[in-house]
């Protein structure tokens, strides 16, 4: 995983909420064996017509989301399914932070390894960003905060774990091996076999 | 002190490296459940690192999410069926499964089906055991009293290399649901009922605890249904205290413990259910007696209503938004909206009492002119079970189509799709826009409301048909 330690972007917004993973990326893209290219589907359904013809008035194909790094969407965006190719098609797509007052569980956790900022936010600052798309922020990782037009910070929680993997593109599976020898010692010693 | 709940009993049990303040407990996992989609990512990394299948003794394959649902018996059939990126896949993980030595439940195994249909009939399946899958809907397998969740690609690599994953504990949410159903109200619509009390998002962060009387008087297949649909209330891991009516599904299994291990079995489980002086983060209680069978009406599952209830006027733009893609009238009941599709089948309602729910509604009567009727049982034990009872007779005497088993139109990834803007009544658990097909809508319900719906060719309450039925007799 590439470190993360900054993202300085203008914010492109989706104010729907419970945009689930079928809607980030419908399951008939899934029948791949690879990450590679997701981003071309991203939103599908959404995006392009029956005919698969960008569908121009739709967020994604519009001028001004260009260049647009940051996606503000709704409560309790990437409910839904457990499918990594979600956080994969926004990055794919080059969608680096997501903004949100709430964010489901796996979504989070898969967009922290593959290096996706979830950034959680208070109701009136999302109120804010959602009126305002287009704005330049700064998503400070080391700091936990969000960095407003106005000079404002917000803060936002990550834990000090994530933070840490993100700051120094750790990825967590070597962490995990680093532990094989407390992993040998409890298969040894639980009280019972599965 | 007080007591410990069932999840804090089951997560202490297998804490490898306890959690800080700066780092994330190490969780030993006993179930590693795969199938074709969501590994591939993750055998490409432990091959690019020169990594070994940990215990591949504790991990399971199947092939049900991509898998067609007209027979296939071998790889050749496989290619004239599927299309070819489905094919690709399958093939990458019998391959994969070949060269890391894992036990598949492919398309030559009386056992294959969905993977949470599958993992609780061969028995391995059990209480107290950490289980995990690259699929949101591995929260069935809590219904045994096991914690198990729905984890990312990354983490099917953890899995697979190191048979564990690093997880900060959830927070505990014990939702008591008492009382008695009435006739025609089913564990679909218990949790149907669920979600809509407490949201899509009601359960972030948390593991559910289902207690009260409603339900233990559930079988183990009904159990199965209501712990499915826990992510669809935002919680990865739903749970359902081990009971005499979990050891006697058990019991027998082939992959359940045997003998004397058996017994020893048993004997550490009942110490599983939580003490009565636990305390939970959160509670939530809902009365059983008030229940009716619940149709969604929007396109999330929090969206639902009782059947003959009008719909919610929209508060939002994200529901008025729901209602157009539905093409549903605010203030109005779903009860009589037209019916194109009716599929049984799923993770969360295509077991043998589902399928016998639907069959004896469905018995010497015809589905709809203007309904096509899909029925896919969970597995193909399922399936052989359901054919020794001449169910599948019943179906197709109706005009339904029965099939080979698998995920089929629960996700529309291999053929069995619904059409641009028909509606479909389902016995699935999402009911998200384009989920079972592009421009598809879906009505989540229970198996009698779904077959009620294609006898009537719109939606319809069940609970008049049976009540029919039990006059007749
Ligand atoms: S039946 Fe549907 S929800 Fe269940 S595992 Fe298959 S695709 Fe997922």
């Amino acid at each position: 995983m590439n470190k993360v330690t900054r993202v300085q972007s203008k914010t492109m917004v989706m104010p729907g909420s419970d945009i689930d993973t079928d809607q980030i990326i419908p399951a008939r893209f899934l029948t791949t064996t690879t990450r590679k290219g997701l981003g071309n589907a991203l939103f599908a359904d959404w995006r392009y017509d029956a005919a698969g013809k960008p569908k121009p008035d739709f967020l994604l194909n519009r001028p001004e989301a260009a260049g647009c790094g940051i996606l503000v969407a709704g409560n309790n965006f990437g409910c839904g399914s457990s499918r990594e190719h979600a956080p994969w098609a926004l990055l794919d797509f080059g969608i680096h932070a997501v903004i949100s007052t709430e964010i489901a569980d796996i979504f989070r956790g898969n967009s922290l390894k593959n290096g996706l900022v979830p950034v959680i936010v208070d109701k009136v600052t999302h109120g804010w960003l959602i009126e305002n798309p287009g704005v330049e922020v700064t998503i400070d990782v080391a700091a936990c905060e969000l960095h407003l037009p106005d000079g404002r910070a917000v803060s936002f929680p990550i834990d000090g774990f994530s933070k840490y993997c993100l700051l120094n593109g750790v990825d967590q599976l070597g962490y995990l091996l680093d532990h094989a020898d407390a992993i040998t010692h409890y298969e040894h010693t639980r009280p019972w076999k599965p | 002190m007080s007591g410990k709940s069932l999840f804090q009993k089951v997560w202490d049990d297998h804490i490898v490296v306890a959690e800080t303040a700066d780092t994330p407990a190490v969780l030993y996992i006993d179930l590693h459940l795969t199938h074709e989609v969501t590994t591939p990512e993750a055998f490409s990394v432990l091959r690019s690192r020169g990594l070994r299948i940990r215990r591949p003794d504790l991990t399971l394959a199947t092939l049900d999410h991509s898998t067609p649902t007209v027979p296939v018996t071998s790889l050749k059939d496989l290619d004239v069926v599927s299309e070819p990126a489905a094919a690709a896949q399958i093939r990458v993980m019998i391959e994969n499964c070949h060269e890391y030595d894992i036990e598949l439940f492919g398309f030559d195994s009386d056992a294959r089906g969905i993977v949470h249909v599958i993992g609780p009939e061969l028995g391995i399946t059990q209480p107290g055991k950490t289980i995990v899958c690259g699929d949101s809907h591995t929260s069935t397998h809590g219904a045994f009293g096991a914690l198990a969740f729905g984890i990312g690609t990354t983490e099917v690599g953890h899995v697979l290399a190191s048979q564990c994953l690093l997880q900060r504990r959830p927070k505990t949410l014990a939702i008591h649901v008492d009382g008695q159903l009435g006739p025609g109200v089913t564990a679909k619509d218990i949790i149907l009922a669920i979600i809509g009390r407490i949201g899509v998002g009601g359960g972030t962060g948390h593991v559910i605890e289902y207690r009260g009387s409603a339900i233990r008087s559930l079988d183990m297949e009904q159990r199965m249904t209501i712990c499915n649909m826990s992510i669809e209330g935002g919680a990865r891991a739903g749970m359902i205290a081990p009971d005499d009516t979990t050891f006697q599904y058990l019991q027998n299994r082939p992959m359940a413990p045997q003998g004397a291990a058996w017994d020893a079995a048993v004997a550490r489980w009942r110490n599983l259910p939580s003490d009565p002086d636990a305390t939970f983060d959160r509670e939530v209680a809902i009365d059983a007696n008030q229940l009716t069978p619940m149709v969604t009406y929007g396109t999330n599952p929090g969206m639902v209503v009782p059947i003959g209830d009008p719909v919610p006027a929209a508060a939002n733009a994200s529901a008025r938004k729901a209602l157009d893609y539905m093409g549903v009238t605010e203030n109005k009941p779903m009860l009589g909206m037209p019916v194109d599709v009716v599929f049984i089948g799923s993770c969360t309602n295509s077991r043998l009492s589902d399928l016998r729910l639907a069959a004896d509604l469905m018995r010497g009567q015809k589905v709809a002119k203007s309904v096509r009727m899909l029925v896919v049982p969970g597995s193909e034990q399922v399936k052989r079970a359901a054919e020794e009872e001449g169910l599948h007779e019943v179906f197709r005497a109706a005009g339904a189509e029965w099939r080979e088993a698998g995920c089929s139109m629960c996700i529309g990834m291999n053929g069995d799709t619904a059409g641009r803007g028909e509606l479909c009544v389902s016995t699935s658990n999402r009911n998200f826009e384009g989920r079972q097909g592009s421009g598809a809508r879906t009505v989540l319900a229970s198996p009698l409301t779904a077959a009620a719906s294609a006898i009537a060719g719109q939606i319809a309450d069940p609970r008049p048909l049976l009540r029919q039925l039990r006059d007749v007799s």
